[in-house]
């Protein structure tokens, strides 16, 4: 069992906008492109090129879709990665101390060189938020960038997590969401952010924006937009006068 | 507790970050190579870059695993088995390029038409097309034939001027956006980019596509057209504005041929506009109801009346459209049920365009002079965008369809206004000002002039004294007279029928021809093996160059390896496909990041050896020996005109924009830059360019024109009246017989309606469903495949569905259809989709593999679980009787109707594993892929 810190400085995560993102996988690739070059073990790829390919990602893309009665369906895409939670269960369930939640900023980590590879975590995570790598048999997860968002060898604009720099759409926001003056907490408020499957009481850091509502196009007749309605006198003589006006 | 670890929070990155051009799609955005020890190890977007200003798409982030990809190809190689098998030798460079002469030297000395040279989704067509033009042959084209030559064609028909390349939305300030049928891998980052922009204004955007996935996902409003109806709901929507009277007259009367008188008096000139003695077409003046000179200063053209001569009235352009449009037969209800939409739901939309157009209106506070000289004090527009791609264009009504969307733009006056769309340069480009195709060809000479081009009429048809067309793909003939990119997809199966002529060499550049880039798949495999009785091909010779084990390879005689994209140079130019902005002028280049590890050597390279042996007039010196060295020395030598060439940046001694003369250091200079230029439009240039002074005059000092060229927009389009007077017996060249039906129909001079060929033909019983395939945002058409990474995204193709078809059939998780054409049968695994058009089911496209290319096992789902909807198209339609097979395409431009398919559905059999047909096994020229990956690059 490993303990959480009682709290932490700050609480670095991501605000993801599922009104926005339009699920192309761009922040899955980059993560893997960084993560493979950076922290721990690569990232693993077990039969690349053959029947079942199993690679390891530490943040994925699911797409799903919502039928509704009286509107057309929906879909809606929805990425998932680590929500770097205050009351992580993956971290108390460790048993090595592996696991852990930073006290400074929150951000869950695991320290691959005491991780044995049980699997505890992976099963403790209700998002299914990590994945063991097949090839190294240590546990993997988002580390939101630690070795980027510190990173002085990187220029100031681009200590952000890799995913947020390349979201093509926008759809990613990273900051402190302790900090209500955020632009992070800003955001969350002004949209009604919110905790994914509160229930489990995790308290996860990471919010979700909701996708607003859709197909609600509902405008009255264009005729009645018209003063006056050309139809009624004959296109032409509207157009006489339409002309005449200019 | 124990002590926290302390990870390494500042990590080296790289030793060096090298700045070139991505080419994981055509999308062409900057990106940052990070280098470790020399190899490539992080790949990132780059900041300062025109096109994706830092962010990436996961094809971009994935560039390490293609650059490193298992299929690259090694060295040259000569055929030592039967065509298709993929039994190959790699053989010298020397050997390789020595066969090649061996082949085409013959050919340029006797019959340069001979020779077929067609290229695929390469970047470097201006240097394409000036090669084959060098060596005499009228056949050459790249891809847009079977990509989206409509909506090309259309767009500079119309205005001079089309979408991607050629415009964007005014992102930053549309307050409502229309998106049409857009592949998800076409300009993809700038597309998502800029939807992002409008989601965070809270701008509205609306979708419009059969299938709601990707940027339709997030569309505010989804409107689930069935395919090929697109025109239909336009030209309702225009119905709806005009009976509403929510068009922008004052706009249609300055910048648009909506004045232009039509002569209506029978004859040769019926239809054409009314001129004068000069030429100049007339308007009719308000003030004085006389016909005068369009550009007359001081007139008050009229819209409505026309003037009498000879007893017979003229009336102007606008009041055909008017009479044309405000007929019931585009009334809402009238077309609803057809498109698959509501009617109010087009009412609401119609409805939606006209607030926003004209009670959103923006001005800029930035004054500009128009090309008659008035002065206006600020910039005016209606903040509604379109966008639209091949969704609406891969139709047999394509042309006519996005002829239809951009008058719509047009008529609500939001084409090069402030929140509409916005061409970029070198658009606006009217058809008078593009080249007329060429295809005069003798032994030994080069070509007589550009092979493309915009007929204006019959005269500038490629056909010969017998009236048969001149090139292999029967481009700009009767059957496609506005083909302006060639018929790419028509090239095999005219060459293997010899029709019009049989051809000696096919020579492909990245064109993957014998799989996904072919209606017709099977056939094509079929035609490309095809022997005569001695035993010998059908095709005699065919030279392939790809820098990856495709399908293609294993047809190819010969085999010329290229390199990945980060080990050559390239220059996206000015005389291409530009990577160039509303607001600014812009090109850029690919340079080698890192040097071959194989025995193979960049495309462009190879070609100008070709050239050079071939001794091409430009490509060699007096004395006979090469003029270039390699691509690299082309890009920074060769002038098109003088002070003009492949680089508008940094040229003469640095300094020079668009013009100037060659300069040594232009790469360098380019790689400093990060690998990009950029040259801003003055802010009074901005906007209005067909008709503003200002900008006139900066495009002749960059070199983009030669002297101004203002002009109006074709509404209403005289080339088109030309071929159908021609159809009506008018005139010295007449088209056969048998086609002066369609073309009176379909060259029709203001955008029309009619159900796709398809459509037309098809026993709805017999085929209820439209199928259609879409490209994945992860991938770019069959390149994405061999990606370790990109493959876990998309690895099979399921056949989506919608719940009631899902029911109707009692499919259950796991099951496979059957899908039926009137062409063909495939099965592939199903998957149920509620997000659908009721009448349509789709899968992705390319992400199928024939077994033994691309490096794959055996055993990848992209061989067994997955299927080319290709099989299913022929590009030809199905005989309807009259004797005669007629083409699966655009009657206008040529474009392959990708999108008209038809299909019925059955659940197949229990017990399916594999999709069917079976296509065989290529050997794999390359070793086999390595089985795990855990890539990481030490410094």
């Amino acid at each position: 069992m490993t303990s959480l810190p009682a709290k932490t400085d700050r609480k670095l995560g991501l605000v993801i906008d599922l009104d926005t993102c339009v699920g192309c996988h761009a922040c899955v690739i980059s993560c893997k492109g960084w993560n493979t070059q950076n922290y721990g073990a690569p990232l693993s790829d077990l039969e690349a090129y053959g029947e079942s390919p199993e690679g390891t990602f530490l943040n994925r893309v699911h797409s799903f879709e919502v039928t509704r009665d009286q509107a057309p369906p929906m879909v809606v895409h929805f990425p998932k990665s680590c929500l770097h939670c205050d009351n992580a269960p993956c971290v108390t369930v460790c048993p090595t101390g592996a696991s852990y939640k930073r006290t400074e900023d929150g951000i869950v980590l695991v320290n691959e060189s005491a991780c044995i590879g049980c699997g505890l975590c992976a099963w403790a995570c209700p998002y299914g938020a990590r994945e063991m790598d097949g090839a190294e048999k240590v546990m993997k997860k988002c580390t939101l960038c630690v070795d980027r968002i510190y990173n002085e060898n990187l220029p100031e604009e681009d200590r952000e997590p890799a995913c947020v720099r390349t979201c093509p759409a926008g759809a990613r926001h990273f900051g402190d969401l302790s900090d209500p003056g955020s632009d992070v907490s800003k955001l969350v408020a002004a949209r009604e952010g919110f905790d994914l499957m509160p229930e489990q009481g995790t308290a996860p850091v990471n919010k979700y924006l909701p996708p607003r509502a859709r197909d609600t196009l509902d405008i009255p007749d264009l005729a009645s937009l018209c003063e006056p309605a050309p139809e009624a006198n004959g296109f032409l003589g509207w157009l006489d006068r339409a002309l005449e006006k200019l | 507790m124990p002590r926290q670890p302390a990870p390494d929070l500042s990590p080296q990155v790289s030793d060096e970050v090298r700045k070139t051009t991505c080419y994981m799609c055509a999308c062409r955005c900057g990106i940052n190579v990070h280098m470790k020890g020399g190899k490539v190890a992080y790949i990132e977007g780059n900041r300062d870059h025109p096109v994706n200003k830092g962010v990436l798409c996961a094809k971009g982030s994935a560039g390490i695993m293609q650059h490193n990809s298992p299929a690259r190809l090694r060295a040259p190689l000569k055929r030592v088995g039967p065509r298709g098998s993929g039994k190959f030798r790699e053989i010298t460079w020397e050997e390789a390029l020595q066969t090649a002469v061996d082949w085409l030297k013959p050919l340029r000395d006797t019959a340069p038409e001979k020779l077929a040279f067609f290229t695929g989704r390469d970047q470097s067509q201006s240097f394409t097309g000036w090669w084959a033009q060098a060596f005499g042959t009228p056949n050459w084209a790249a891809h847009g034939g079977f990509c989206s030559v409509n909506m090309a064609a259309a767009g500079i028909y119309t205005m001079g001027g089309a979408f991607w390349e050629f415009g964007q939305p005014d992102w930053d300030r549309t307050k409502l956006f229309i998106l049409f049928g857009v592949a998800e891998d076409h300009d993809s980052n700038p597309i998502k980019m800029g939807l992002g922009k409008l989601k965070a204004r809270g701008a509205r955007v609306i979708g419009v596509n059969p299938i709601r996935s990707g940027y339709n996902a997030i569309a505010d409003d989804w409107v689930s057209i069935t395919p090929g109806t697109d025109g239909l709901f336009i030209l309702s929507l225009v119905h709806e504005l005009l009976r509403a009277g929510k068009i922008d007259l004052g706009y249609l009367i300055r910048y648009t041929n909506a004045p232009y008188l039509v002569n209506a008096a029978d004859g040769p000139e019926k239809g054409l506009f009314l001129r004068d003695a000069h030429g100049k077409p007339l308007v009719r003046d308000r003030a004085t109801g006389q016909a005068m000179a369009w550009d007359t200063p001081g007139i008050a053209p009229d819209l409505g009346a026309g003037v009498e001569i000879g007893g017979v009235t003229h009336l102007p352009v606008f009041r055909h459209l008017a009479d044309r449009y405000l007929a019931p037969d585009y009334a809402p209800d009238a077309v609803a049920e057809r498109c698959g939409i509501p009617a109010a739901r087009i009412r609401a939309i119609a409805a939606e365009i006209a607030r926003v157009a004209f009670d959103e209106e923006i001005t800029i506070d930035q004054p500009w002079t128009d090309f008659r000289g008035v002065k206006h004090d600020k910039m005016t527009g209606r903040p509604v965008a379109m966008h639209a791609m091949r969704g609406i264009s891969a139709h047999s009504n394509g042309f006519q369809t996005a002829r239809a969307l951009h008058m719509l733009q047009i008529l609500i006056g939001s084409v090069e206004t402030p929140g509409g769309f916005r061409f970029k340069p070198p658009y606006p480009k009217p058809p008078e000002a593009h080249p007329r195709p060429h295809a005069g060809h003798a032994p030994g000479q080069p070509l007589d002039g550009p092979h493309l081009g915009y007929p204006l009429g019959p005269e500038h048809l490629l056909l010969d004294d017998q009236g048969q067309p001149k090139r292999i793909d029967k481009a700009f003939s009767w059957d496609a007279p506005l083909s302006a990119h060639g018929l790419m997809h028509m090239v095999i199966s005219n060459a293997h029928a010899g029709d019009p002529y049989p051809v000696d060499t096919l020579f492909l550049y990245m064109a993957n021809m014998a799989w996904n880039s072919s209606m017709n798949t099977s056939a094509v495999m079929d035609m490309l093996t095809d022997q005569n009785a001695d035993g010998s091909y059908k095709i005699p010779r065919i030279i392939y160059s790809d820098a990856y084990s495709s399908e293609m390879v294993a047809f190819a005689d010969l085999v010329l390896p290229d390199t990945t994209y980060l080990e050559r140079h390239d220059c996206i130019s000015l005389l291409d496909r530009p990577i160039c902005e509303a607001d600014a002028l812009a090109d850029s280049i690919r340079w080698p990041v890192v040097a071959p590890d194989r025995d193979v050597r960049p495309f462009q390279t190879t070609l100008l050896d070709l050239g050079a042996r071939l001794g091409l007039p430009g490509m060699v010196r007096e004395d006979g020996t090469a003029k270039f060295k390699d691509y690299a020395d082309y890009i920074t030598h060769h002038e098109r005109r003088p002070g003009v060439g492949p680089l508008a940046g940094f040229r003469g001694n640095g300094d020079g924009k668009g013009r100037g003369a060659p300069n040594p250091d232009q790469i360098a200079r380019y790689i400093e830059n990060g690998g990009f230029w950029i040259d801003h439009i003055p802010a009074e240039a901005r906007f209005f360019k067909p008709w503003n002074a200002a900008y006139q005059d900066w495009a002749v000092e960059r070199g983009i024109y030669d002297s101004p060229q203002p002009y109006v927009f074709n509404l209403y389009s005289e080339p088109l009246r030309k071929f159908q007077l021609a159809a009506e017996g008018h005139g010295h060249r007449q088209p056969p017989d048998h086609l002066r039906a369609r073309l009176r129909e379909t060259m029709d001079p203001l955008p029309i309606w009619y159900p796709t060929f398809t459509d037309a033909a098809t026993d709805p019983d017999e085929f209820p469903l439209h199928a259609l395939t879409q490209r994945p945002m992860a991938h770019y058409h069959s390149w994405g495949s061999q990606n370790a990474w990109l493959r876990q995204i998309h690895g099979h193709t399921p056949l989506y569905v919608s719940g009631e078809i899902w029911a109707q059939h009692g499919f259950q998780q796991g099951d496979w259809a059957i899908l039926t054409s009137p062409h063909g049968r495939i099965t592939l695994p199903v998957m149920r989709m509620d997000a659908l058009n009721g009448r349509t089911v789709w899968t992705w496209n390319a992400i199928a593999k024939r077994r033994g290319a691309w490096a794959l096992d055996d055993h990848a789902p992209e061989a067994t679980k997955s299927q080319l909807l290709n099989h299913l198209i022929h590009e030809l339609l199905p005989p309807k009787g009259d004797g005669l097979r007629w083409a699966n395409s655009d009657p206008v431009t040529g474009q392959a109707a990708w999108y008209d398919l038809r299909v019925r559905i059955e659940k197949a059999p229990a017990g399916q594993t594999f999709a069917y047909p079976d296509t065989g096994r290529q050997d794999s020229p390359v070793p086999p892929a390595p089985r795990n990956l855990a890539h990481q690059v030490k410094g």
